[in-house]
């Protein structure tokens, strides 16, 4: 294996390392989740919030905007709550924030984890957690 | 390769990292904690019954709403910090300043959030 320079470009240096380009992931995942986020808040006080809402009934909405959520507030019809444009939404934030988590976790791990068979479980165990939160999480907002 | 540190957890414990290691620890548990509770929480959605609405019972219970949303909107507001210096790597020199400005953010959101929380624990 060569030596990579520091100095070297990414253009020249290529980025091609997996756990570089998770790390990046992590970076722009947080940036999509926050648009989101705020897609969902901005949403929430154009359909009444302000009247029927507090403050963390909407940020609650905010964080995960699945109807649910929103079932226990004083908002009079929730039917506009439930479209599929929230579905959507949700389910965006859903994918997103199960890839950061689980690799967030992997990172974790990876401190205490040091041998490269552990490393390969953990990862085995991550792709396997993805996939079922991801199939559990869109199940559970598109019948909600 | 191997984990021989030699640090006791009691020495690591007493490390004294000031406000960035803070932060970092903060970070750590914050995501721990939200990974851990919203994979309990999905599960027991989806099973449902009595143990999945006993779950969601103690979810909704204001202590717990407090310990999560500290969890959250730490974790949020921290990964905002470190997503644009690790972007912007000449605003690195400001990192002191940015933790500054965070922890003015998280009180702020924060104590909205804890103080509307507990206004509607009391019924009001």
């Amino acid at each position: 294996m060569t030596t990579k320079s520091r100095n070297l470009s990414i253009a020249k240096r290529g980025l091609m390392s997996f756990e570089t380009i998770m790390w990046l992931f992590t970076r722009l995942s947080a940036l999509a989740m926050y648009t989101l986020v705020i897609f969902g808040l901005v949403g929430a006080l154009i359909m009444g919030a302000v009247n029927n809402m507090n403050f963390a009934e909407v940020m609650r909405w905010g964080f995960m905007p699945n109807v649910t959520h929103v079932q226990n507030t004083n908002l009079p019809d929730i039917d506009p709550w439930a479209t599929p444009l929230w579905k959507l939404t949700a389910s965006a934030l859903l994918i997103i924030a199960v890839g950061h988590g689980v690799h967030g976790l992997v990172v974790i791990a990876d401190d205490y984890i040091a041998t490269a068979k552990g490393r390969q479980i953990v990862r085995i165990c991550s792709g396997v957690m993805i996939l079922s939160m991801i199939g559990i999480g869109l199940y559970l907002i598109w019948t909600s | 390769m191997g984990l021989n540190r030699n640090v006791s957890l009691k020495t690591a414990l007493r490390y004294k990292g000031q406000g960035p290691y803070l932060t970092y620890i903060l970070h750590r548990i914050g995501g721990l904690g939200m990974a851990i509770f919203i994979t309990i929480h999905l599960l027991a959605s989806f099973l449902g019954g009595r143990g999945g609405a006993f779950v969601n019972h103690i979810y909704e219970s204001w202590i717990f709403q407090i310990f999560i949303f500290f969890c959250i909107l730490f974790h949020a507001i921290n990964g905002l910090r470190i997503t644009i210096l690790d972007l912007w790597p000449k605003l690195i020199i400001y990192h002191r300043q940015a933790i500054t400005i965070e922890w003015v953010a998280f009180i702020v959101i924060y104590g909205f959030s804890v103080f509307s929380i507990i206004r509607s624990a009391l019924g009001g």
